[in-house]
C-alpha cells in the first residue's frame, strides 16, 4: 500500500535560556493509506511537538525544525513556502486538537468556522459552503445541524465541540487527519462516542489517521500500528498485536505493567516505572531510559541505541531487545 | 439503602442531598432553580475498606465527598461517622472529627499553597490540632511523614513549584496523614498524573492503607483505576447511585445499563481482546442537573428504557443479590443487548 506520509529523521529543538530542549530528536515513521497509527507516550515525550512539526506549527523562535523530511503526497512539507503550506493545512491534512474549547474561536459561530475552510480551500460560494457545513455537522452526529450552525462554541458541550472539530478536520476530504489527544478532556462515555465516530469516518472516507495519546487502551482499540515515544525518540514501533503481546523495549513493558487493567486478576500489584522522565536539556549520548530501566547494562549508559528491526517490522531501540524475550520479560 | 454486613461500619450516608441554589437578579436576588448535585445518596463504608465512587464529570461524586467531610452543609440527609451525626454539629464539635477525616485532592498544582514550604504544608495540621510540642518534635514529625510517602526529609524546605506532579501528590498525602486520620476521601488523586507516575501513587495509597489501617472513599472517573484499588464500587449518575457491588461482582455481573456502558467504554490495552469486545456506545450527553429528566435520570440515554422508566420516579436501590444493589426497574429483564 502507498504511504500517505513519510517522516524521516525529523528533529525539533527549542532554544531556551536554560539550554537546547531536544523535544523531538530524529524520529522516522510512515503512515499508509487508510491506516490508523497510534503514537503513545507520557507528557513531555515530544508526541505533540512531532505532530505540530508535521503541520509546521512550531513557533520560531524559540522552536526550530532542525532537520528531517516530512514527505506528504510525494512532496517535502518542510521545503514548501508559507503560502503553499497554508494550502495543505486544513485541506489535505486535517488536525484535531485536545482542547475543543480553546481551539475553536469563541467569537465566531460554528457556521463561520466551518465555512471559512470550505470557501478558502474548496472555493465554494457562501451558499454552497453553508449547505456543506450543515451536512458536515450531520455526518458527525450533531442533532438538528442547521439550527446548531448558528451556535457559538460556548453553547455546546465538550463532546459536541469535539464533534465540530472533527467536522472541520474532515471538511476538505483530507488524506490524513492528525488527532492530538482528541478525547483526553472528555468523559469516558463521550470519549467512546468520539473515537467510534473518528474510526467510522476514516473508514468511510479512506482517510489515514494519526492518534496521539497517552492512553494505551485507546491505541489498542483503534490503531493498526503503534509507535511509543520516550524523551523525543521513538523507542518501539510495530503493528499493534506484537507490541502489546511481546513488547521489546523495557519502557513499553513498564507502561503496560503500570496501568490498571479492567480485566486484571484481583489483587494484582501495579509495577510502576521508578523515577521521573529525564530533562530534555543536555541529554547524554546514551539510552535516555537507562536510569529508570531494570534491565540496563553498561553499554546502555555509554552508547545510544538506534531503532532496529527485530523481525517482521517490529522495531525497538534497546540494546537488549533480542534478549528481552529470553530473560523472561513479559506483560503482567 | 445499602447496608454492609460483617465488619464494623465506619461511615454511613443516608439519603444525602445537596442542592445548590441558582439565583437571579442584581439587587433582589431570588432563587430560580436548584442544581441537584447530589439527590438522595445512601451508602456505608466498613472499617479498613475502600469504597470506589465512580462516575462522569458533573455526576456529583466530588460533592458527595465534600458533604461527608462537612465542607458543604448538606441540604438534607445524614452523614454518620462512628455513629455520630456530623451534619448539624457546631464547628467546635466538628474539630475532633476533622482529625479523623482527611482529604486528598485531585489537582496537585492547585491544592498546595505556592507560598508555603513543603514543611509548612505538611506541618500546618499539626499546629492546628496542637499535635506536637516544640520545634524539634514538629520537624521530626514532618521528616517522618516525608519518609512515609517516599520523599526525602531534606526536601522539606522546598516550595511546591520545585516538585513534580507525582511528588506534589505525595506532599498532599503526607499532609492528610499528619493527623493520623482513620478515614481519607481521595478525590481523583491520580487523574492529573502520567501513567507511570499514577502507578507509583496508587501503590503508595495501598501500602499506606495496610500500614495505618486506613479507610478510603476513592472518587474517580477511571473505572480501571477504581476497580484496581476498591473493595466495593458505587456507580453514580446525575446525583444518584445507580449500582453498588463488590468489584468482582460489578465487573462480572453489571446490572445497570449505565454500568455496562461505562465498563464497555474503558478500553483494555490488549488489541486482541479489544477486537472481540462488544461496545455499547451511549448516545447524547449527560443532562443538566438543574433540570434532570423525570423518572429514572438515565432514561434519556438508556439503550433499554421503556415507558415505565419515564413515568415512575428515580428507581430505589434494590438488593438483587447479597450486597449487590441496583437502581433499575429492568435489571432482571433486559438480558443481552
Amino acid at each position: 500500500m502507498d504511504n500517505v506520509l513519510e517522516i524521516k529523521d525529523l528533529a525539533t529543538y527549542f532554544y531556551t535560556h536554560d539550554g537546547v530542549v531536544k523535544a523531538v530528536d530524529g524520529i522516522s515513521y510512515e503512515v499508509q493509506e487508510g491506516e490508523t497509527l497510534g503514537i503513545v507516550g507520557e507528557s513531555g515525550c515530544g508526541k505533540s511537538v512531532s505532530a505540530l512539526s508535521i503541520m509546521r506549527l512550531i513557533a520560531d523562535p524559540p522552536g526550530k525544525i532542525e532537520r528531517g523530511e516530512v514527505i506528504f503526497e510525494g512532496q517535502d512539507l518542510l521545503k514548501l513556502s508559507d503560502s503553499e503550506m497554508r494550502a495543505v493545512r486544513g485541506n489535505r491534512i486535517g488536525m484535531i486538537f485536545q482542547e475543543p474549547m480553546t481551539s475553536l474561536n469563541p467569537v465566531l459561530t460554528i457556521e463561520r468556522q466551518l465555512t471559512e475552510t470550505l470557501e478558502l480551500h474548496l472555493k465554494m460560494t457562501k451558499m454552497q459552503a453553508r449547505t456543506r457545513a450543515g451536512e458536515l455537522l450531520e455526518m458527525v452526529g450533531i442533532p438538528d445541524p442547521v439550527r446548531r450552525l448558528k451556535d457559538y462554541p460556548h453553547q455546546m458541550s465538550g463532546g459536541m465541540r469535539q464533534r465540530v472539530m472533527i467536522a472541520m478536520a474532515i471538511s476538505c476530504n483530507p488524506r490524513l487527519i492528525i488527532a492530538d489527544e482528541p478525547t483526553t478532556a472528555l468523559d469516558v462515555t463521550i470519549q467512546a462516542q468520539i473515537l467510534e465516530l473518528m474510526q467510522s469516518l476514516s473508514k468511510d472516507l479512506g482517510t489515514a489517521l494519526i492518534i496521539i495519546t497517552h492512553n494505551l487502551g485507546v491505541v489498542a482499540r483503534y490503531a493498526q500500528r503503534v509507535a511509543v515515544m520516550y524523551a523525543g525518540k521513538i523507542i518501539e514501533t510495530s503493528t499493534a498485536g506484537p507490541l502489546y503481546a511481546d513488547p521489546r523495549h523495557p519502557y513499553t513493558l513498564g507502561l503496560l505493567n503500570s496501568v490498571p487493567r479492567l480485566d486484571e486478576e484481583m489483587g494484582t500489584k501495579l509495577e510502576p516505572i521508578e523515577g521521573l522522565p529525564p530533562d530534555l536539556i543536555d541529554l547524554p549520548n546514551a539510552c535516555s531510559f537507562a536510569p529508570r530501566c531494570k534491565y540496563a547494562i553498561e553499554k546502555c549508559t555509554t552508547e545510544a541505541p538506534t531503532l532496529s528491526d527485530i523481525g517482521g517490522g517490529h522495531m525497538s531501540a534497546c540494546w537488549r531487545a533480542e534478549e528481552l524475550a529470553e530473560i523472561g520479560v513479559k506483560v503482567g | 439503602m445499602v447496608q454492609s454486613n460483617g465488619n464494623e461500619t465506619l461511615l454511613e450516608v443516608k439519603d444525602l442531598k445537596m442542592h445548590f441554589p441558582v439565583t437571579s437578579g442584581v439587587i433582589f436576588q431570588h432563587k430560580i432553580a436548584d442544581i441537584k448535585a447530589v439527590d438522595g445518596v445512601s451508602f456505608s463504608i466498613k472499617k479498613g475498606e475502600t469504597l470506589g465512587l465512580v462516575g462522569e464529570s458533573g455526576c456529583g461524586k466530588t460533592t458527595a465527598g465534600r458533604c461527608i467531610l462537612q465542607l458543604y452543609t448538606p441540604t438534607s440527609g445524614d452523614v454518620m461517622f462512628e455513629g455520630t451525626r456530623l451534619n448539624g454539629l457546631s464547628s467546635r464539635d466538628m474539630i475532633p472529627f476533622r482529625r479523623k477525616m482527611q482529604v486528598i485532592f485531585q489537582d496537585p498544582y492547585g491544592s498546595l499553597n505556592p507560598r508555603m514550604t513543603c514543611r509548612d504544608i505538611i506541618g500546618e495540621p499539626l499546629t492546628v490540632h496542637k499535635l506536637t510540642s516544640g520545634k524539634g518534635e514538629y520537624n521530626d514529625r514532618v521528616a517522618e511523614l516525608l519518609n512515609v510517602v517516599g520523599l526525602n526529609p531534606y526536601m522539606a524546605d522546598r516550595y511546591p513549584h520545585e516538585f513534580s506532579g507525582g511528588q506534589r501528590q505525595r506532599i498532599g498525602i503526607a499532609r492528610a496523614l499528619a493527623v493520623n486520620p482513620s478515614f481519607i476521601v481521595c478525590d481523583e488523586p491520580v487523574s492529573a498524573l502520567d501513567v507511570s507516575i499514577q502507578a507509583q501513587v496508587i501503590n503508595l495509597l495501598e501500602e499506606l492503607q495496610d500500614q495505618f489501617d486506613l479507610t478510603y472513599l476513592f472518587i474517580a472517573h477511571d473505572l480501571s483505576v477504581v476497580r484496581h484499588i476498591s473493595d466495593r464500587i458505587a456507580v453514580m449518575y446525575l446525583g444518584h447511585i445507580v449500582e453498588v457491588a463488590s468489584r468482582e461482582e460489578l465487573h462480572e455481573n453489571p446490572l445497570h445499563p449505565y454500568t455496562r456502558a461505562l465498563l464497555s467504554a474503558v478500553p483494555i490495552p490488549d488489541p486482541v481482546l479489544e477486537a472481540k469486545r462488544d461496545r455499547i456506545v451511549l448516545t447524547g450527553d449527560v443532562p443538566s442537573p438543574m433540570n434532570p429528566p423525570p423518572g429514572c435520570v438515565f432514561h434519556t440515554r438508556c439503550p433499554v428504557a421503556i415507558e415505565d422508566c419515564q413515568a415512575a420516579g428515580m428507581p430505589e436501590l434494590r438488593e438483587v443479590s447479597p450486597d449487590h444493589w441496583v437502581a433499575c426497574i429492568r435489571s432482571e429483564g433486559y438480558g443481552e443487548y
